[in-house]
């Protein structure tokens, strides 16, 4: 389970349905299904008439949940990867109106990147639900080159695009979906200490 | 090496001087008592240290509420090399547009009002006129009207300001860094950090979280009134006289702490000082935050006795947890030992203006 | 720099049924600072023996630099300030206003402002028009009033931003359409409530009962200090004893006596008077909206502008 050590960590207080919400649009990753699935009982009749879930299986400790998903109502819509997925989000909330909430569940990466969909939609964080599920991976931001790299898992790592190596810092930024990594062996080149698994 | 102490602190001319490669910059004579030196007494002791920004002792830092000084030419050449290298260190989200005009106009007024020979500014209704001598500058446009300035307003106006700029916006009970211009940042992102609350930009700052201290910050800042700014300072040390230790530089600048030898302390250590102030902005009610950093290195710190006495007994006392998130663990000791042939052991007065 | 400024009475205008509009200028003359809307002025008036703190919304476009301009409704049941507003202030006179302070600004993110205004709730809604006609940022006002005869800048802000502006008058059978305005509005819509507290507590009700979460949802009470029973207050550092009269803030009375306790907004909101409470014995009757309903229980914390005591002993680290 993932702990908050600093303080631009996110907390993910975990999903439950606004009861007046117009509409609601769930974006699940993975074993994010499990954080909805969980909560089946209080999609009533009348929430999932007004549901729209969007589901992608990657990250998935091998079972996929399409068909419980299907089961909680008619408007279910499977992804192949992420990027379809938000895509498809941005979609749906260009033609949503305010009364609509938003759900996120699955990894700190995927919710950071539905979030800056929804943040350019003018839907404010705070607003949004979310919940953590499954690989505490993270995507880190190379300081030096702004490179992205996905599903980190040890301290320090080689950057995916520019090769340095480096070490993953807990400051994390929403508006990038992303921790800091910054230049381990900066002072004194070629001093890189063994990677570390930190995260499971 | 006392010098007669000005009255007014009123620049007439400017350094050519380089912040990285051959690294030129030094203060002159005179401009040695303008610094602000951060300690008021022998040891180190964490305080807020948070006071009203209003003008302070003629001849220092905190004589003008935006301070210019010789060194203001050279900078803004720096400044302009940083932005063309690193389009990044300039952010500004759409919605602060309200607040960029906001501190056009503030900074344009303060620099103006304290520096008359140096800057100009007319006002017909929205026509302004900005005439900046230094850095010969004449520009006439329509405020509010981005259309009618070569970059928009917190673009333009940074430029020919010393010191980082950050902006704020005021909402739900908090405040988020959503503009700014960082070329001259002591080791924080801007890229990284804009869209941040006040909490999540201060997370990685040690100790101060347990104690605190940011949230009674935070309900300080949100209640700050127009028209009464404050003002604090903070210190680091810096190997070289370079302005740009950014995050994103980091492999080229890193390196520079592992060559300080007993012998170079007093050229290559340079005192970092940022003195921030926090203003209160008019039409967006956002806040504008200007980190104005000196610099000067030992040998110069040195030549007031005061400070010479007072800087190791500081250094030694600073807590390891503190000294590593400053970065200078490597040559703490080092510079400690240079500075103590300084150190006679005599006691000194209270405050941080030189005797 | 800005403390308190001299601002001298230029203009009275009776703007509608009630409501009287005050124009102040600078006595030594130059430029006003800007403000933003929503932003609100406390205004100081010597009426006999006494001095009014009082704030009031500022109702002037921010970009007008040679005067500050409030509205100020007659009260039925005035503390005082209004009365004196309507019946005794005079042009010429002088007053002494405090800089402009916002607990109640846009969110500028916003996609567009819809702002619901009932009776003199109008007044901050008028400067923050002006920004955002000067800005370009998409608004509606909705304006419930009594009747248009009573409608307090009405005329002049349809003139001025033609269909943006919906009025509602009681008297002609028109009510605020609440449960339509808060349908299909587009997402990033931000809603501003200021009039009287029903009226704002249906509109809320309404848009969160459709789903809008708080954080697209502003509102602005303009409250008054809560009369109450006297009682007296003893000041820890000197042991001086302060009486409260009925009709008086605990603020007042301190101010009354000669200390100037810190405060911003008198209304409860801003957090900027809580005081110390070194001893208790009795009940703090908290009128604020600022302390935790934790804090409140605690009662170690109390906020003088809004706040009174029932008991036999309260010390306040003053």
């Amino acid at each position: 389970m993932q702990t908050t050590a600093i303080r631009s960590r996110p907390v993910y207080p975990g999903l439950a349905i606004a009861p007046c919400a117009r509409r609601h649009i769930f974006a699940l990753e993975g074993e994010g299904a499990g954080a909805l699935l969980d909560i089946a009982g209080e999609l009533t009749p009348e929430v999932q008439r007004r549901s729209q879930i969007l589901y992608v299986a990657r990250g998935s400790l091998g079972v996929g949940h399409h068909g419980a998903l299907q089961n909680l109502g008619p408007a279910f819509w499977a992804a192949p990867t992420v990027p379809p997925l938000l895509g498809r989000l941005d979609v749906e909330l260009a033609r949503s109106h305010m009364g609509t909430r938003l759900y996120l569940a699955g990894t700190e990466g995927f919710i950071g990147q539905a979030m800056q969909v929804a943040a350019a939609h003018g839907i404010d964080p705070a607003s949004v639900l979310t919940e953590h599920r499954g690989s505490l991976a993270r995507r880190v931001q190379c300081v030096h080159c702004k490179g992205v790299t996905e599903a980190v898992t040890t301290s320090p790592f080689t950057c995916g695009h520019c090769g340095l190596s480096l070490f993953v810092r807990d400051h994390y930024s929403r508006r990038l979906g992303a921790f800091q990594g910054v230049n381990i062996d900066a002072e004194e080149p070629g001093t890189v200490p063994p990677p570390e698994e930190l995260y499971l | 090496m006392d010098t007669a102490y000005s009255a007014t602190h009123r620049p007439e001319t400017f350094r050519e001087e380089t912040f990285r490669g051959d690294f030129s910059y030094a203060n002159s004579p005179e401009n040695i008592r303008h610094f602000p030196f951060p300690f008021h007494e022998d040891q180190y002791r964490y305080s807020v240290n948070i006071e009203p920004h209003v003008p302070g002792r003629p001849g220092s830092a905190f004589e003008h509420l935006i301070d210019v000084d010789e060194h203001y030419v050279a900078e803004m050449a720096d400044r302009a090399q940083v932005l063309a290298e690193d389009p990044l260190r300039y952010q500004a989200l759409p919605h602060m547009m309200l607040a960029q005009w906001d501190t056009l106009e503030l900074l344009m007024e303060e620099q103006a009002r304290a520096y008359p020979h140096l800057f100009t500014l007319e006002r017909n209704g929205d026509r302004w006129r900005w005439i900046n001598r230094p850095l010969g500058i004449d520009d006439s446009f329509t405020f509010g009207d981005p259309s009618t300035l070569p970059r928009e307003p917190l673009d333009y106006i940074c430029r020919q300001t010393q010191g980082d700029i950050a902006l704020m916006d005021q909402r739900d009970g908090n405040l988020w860094l959503d503009a700014g211009m960082i070329t001259a940042q002591a080791d924080w992102s801007l890229d990284f950090d804009v869209g941040m609350n006040f909490h999540e930009w201060h997370a990685p700052v040690p100790l101060a979280p347990q104690m605190g201290v940011f949230d009674r910050a935070l309900k300080y800042l949100l209640n700050l009134q127009l028209g009464k700014p404050v003002r604090r300072l903070n210190w680091t040390m810096t190997i070289n006289p370079r302005l740009d230790t950014s995050p994103e530089n980091y492999p080229k600048w890193g390196p520079d702490r592992t060559t300080v030898t007993p012998d170079n302390v007093g050229q290559k250590v340079h005192l970092r000082v940022e003195l921030q102030s926090l203003w209160r902005l008019p039409r967006s009610n956002g806040m504008l935050f200007v980190i104005r950093s000196y610099m000067m290195r030992m040998d110069e710190v040195v030549t007031v006795p005061k400070w010479g006495r007072r800087l190791p007994r500081v250094l030694e006392t600073l807590p390891q947890e503190l000294a590593e998130y400053k970065g200078l663990s490597r040559y703490r000791q080092t510079t400690i030992d240079w500075l103590k042939r300084h150190d006679d052991g005599a006691p000194t007065s209270p405050g941080i203006f030189p005797d | 720099m800005m403390g308190d400024l001299q601002m001298r009475v230029t203009a009275l205008h009776d703007e509608a049924a009630g409501v009287r509009r005050v124009r102040l200028e600078p006595v030594e003359g130059g430029p006003l600072p800007a403000f933003s809307g929503g932003a609100h002025v406390v205004v100081a008036m010597q009426d006999g023996a006494v001095i009014r703190r009082n704030p009031y919304s500022l109702c002037c476009d921010p970009e007008d630099r040679t005067g500050y301009e409030i509205a100020v409704a007659r009260a039925a049941a005035s503390r005082g300030g209004s009365a004196y507003i309507h019946e005794r202030l005079g042009i010429g006179e002088v007053l002494t206003v405090g800089a402009p302070t916002n607990l109640f600004q846009p969110d500028w993110r916003a996609k567009k402002h819809i702002l619901v205004a009932g009776g003199i709730g109008i007044t901050p809604f008028v400067a923050m028009m002006a920004q955002f006609a000067r800005a370009g940022l998409a608004f509606e006002l909705h304006y419930a009033v009594r009747s248009r005869a009573a409608a307090a800048f009405a005329g002049v802000l349809q003139d001025r931003y033609g269909p943006r502006v919906k009025i509602y008058a009681a008297d002609e059978g028109a009510r605020l359409p609440l449960a339509a305005l808060v349908e299909n509005q587009p997402l990033g819509t931000h809603l501003y409530t200021c009039g009287p507290e029903r009226l704002m507590e249906a509109v809320l009700d309404t848009a969160r009962a459709a789903g809008w979460p708080d954080q697209a949802l502003h509102s602005e009470h303009f409250m008054a200090p809560p009369p109450g029973d006297p009682f007296t207050v003893t000041l820890a550092g000197s042991g001086r004893e302060v009486a409260v009269g009925p009709d008086q803030s605990l603020l007042e009375a301190l101010e009354a006596a000669g200390l100037s306790p810190r405060y911003l907004c008198r209304g409860g909101v801003c957090g900027e008077c809580a005081t110390k409470v070194v001893e208790l014995r009795g009940t703090i009757l908290h009128g604020d909206h600022f302390l935790t309903p934790e804090e409140r229980a605690e009662s170690r914390t109390i906020m003088i502008c809004m706040s009174r005591f029932s008991g036999d002993r309260l010390v306040l680290d003053l």
